[in-house]
C-alpha cells in the first residue's frame, strides 16, 4: 500500500522563534495586528508500507533518527493511504 | 601526528586548516572525503566550517548520520582529540558527541564579524596553551550559531567546566550586547565531558597568522598537536 504522510516539525513550547518573530513584525509593518506568528517546517513523504501502523511507525523512525531533533522539536506525523 | 580533515559535500574551510596545519605548524594532515568508513592511521579529526548537504533539514544533520561519523564515534571514544569549526559544531551537536543543539541567531540574519573570547577552561587539549581568563580575537560566520539546551542541561555543562569558549567584550566581560548570536550563557564552544571532543562556531583557522589580522587561534592547533605527543 502506499501511504502519504506529512510530518510538521514545530518549535518545542517556549523556544525562540526568530523567523515567526520576523514575520510578525513585518505584518505590523503593513498595518496587520497579530497576536503572535510561529513558523513550521513540513515535510511529505510518500512511502511504501505494509500497513497503516507499519507506514506510521516507520515515519515516527524517520523523525527520530533524521527529520525532528528532539533537544528543540516537536513533530507530528499526519498520514493517508493514497492508493 | 597525523590530522584527519573531514570532507561533506559543501565544506568550504577544509583547504584553510589543512593550509594552517602543514604550512603554518608543519604537521602532517590529509583531507579525509566523508564515504571513508574508518580513520586508522589518524591521530585526530578536525570537521571544518562549511554549508555540508547545503545546510538543508537542519545545519549539520545530514552530514551527522554519514559513515564517516561512525568512524569519527570512534576516534573520539578512543580519546583522540576531535575538533569541530562552525558547521563542524554542528555536525557534532547533531551526531551526539556534543550536548545541545545551534539553532537559528536571535537575529536571523548571517553574522560575519570579529568576536572577543574568554577561555574557561585550559583543562583541554586544545586550549591547554592558552591560559584561563585569557581574551582572544576570533571570527565568526554563521546564521545557525545560537548554542541551546534545557536549562538541567546547561547547568551540568557549567558545572562540569564543558564551556570551553564564550562570548566576551574587549575586557572579558560577558553581556547580551556581545552576544552575536543569542547563545545561552554566551556559549562560542564546548567540550564532551571527557575534553577531547570541541565544538566552537568561532574559525581560529581564520585567526592563525598576523598577516590576516589574529593569529590567536593557532594556540588551539598548537595545544593540539602537543597533546599528542604527550
Amino acid at each position: 500500500m502506499l501511504y502519504e504522510a506529512e510530518v510538521t516539525i514545530n518549535l518545542k513550547a517556549g523556544m525562540l522563534d526568530p523567523e515567526g518573530t520576523t514575520i510578525k513584525r513585518a505584518l505590523g509593518h503593513l498595518g496587520y495586528n497579530t497576536e503572535s506568528v510561529k513558523s513550521t517546517k513540513r515535510y511529505v513523504i510518500e512511502i511504501n508500507a505494509e500497513s497503516e501502523e507499519n507506514a506510521r511507525d516507520l515515519v515516527d523512525q524517520m523523525c527520530q533518527k533524521l527529520i525532528a531533533n528532539p533537544i528543540i522539536h516537536d513533530y507530528s506525523i499526519d498520514l493517508r493511504e493514497i492508493e | 601526528m597525523t590530522v584527519a580533515i573531514i570532507q561533506f559535500g559543501g565544506s568550504n574551510c577544509d583547504n584553510d586548516v589543512l593550509h594552517i596545519l602543514q604550512d603554518v605548524l608543519g604537521i602532517k594532515a590529509e583531507l579525509v572525503w566523508y564515504k571513508e568508513g574508518k580513520l586508522d592511521g589518524y591521530e585526530a579529526a578536525i570537521i571544518p566550517g562549511g554549508f555540508s548537504y547545503g545546510d538543508y533539514l537542519r545545519s549539520g544533520a545530514i552530514a551527522s548520520r554519514t559513515p564517516i561519523m561512525e568512524a569519527v564515534k570512534k576516534l573520539a571514544n578512543d580519546g583522540k582529540p576531535v575538533m569541530g569549526i562552525c558547521n563542524g559544531f554542528q555536525i557534532l551537536t547533531e551526531s551526539g558527541l556534543l550536548d545541545g543543539a545551534l539553532t537559528t541567531n536571535s537575529y536571523p540574519k548571517f553574522k560575519c564579524e570579529w568576536s572577543y573570547l574568554r577561555v574557561e577552561n585550559t583543562n583541554t587539549p586544545f586550549t591547554s596553551m592558552y591560559e584561563k581568563g585569557q581574551v582572544i580575537r576570533i571570527p565568526i560566520a554563521h546564521k545557525d550559531g545560537r548554542y541551546y539546551h534545557d536549562d538541567a542541561s546547561l547547568q551540568q555543562l557549567e558545572d562540569n567546566n564543558q564551556v570551553v569558549f564564550r562570548y566576551v567584550d574587549e575586557k572579558g566581560n560577558p553581556s547580551k550586547d556581545v552576544n552575536p548570536n543569542g547563545s545561552l550563557n554566551n556559549i562560542a564552544g564546548i567540550t564532551n565531558r571527557e575534553g577531547n571532543v570541541l565544538g566552537m562556531m568561532p574559525h581560529p583557522e581564520r585567526a592563525s597568522e598576523t598577516i590576516i589580522g589574529s593569529d590567536d587561534g593557532l594556540l588551539m592547533f598548537k595545544s593540539m598537536v602537543e597533546s599528542g605527543r604527550k
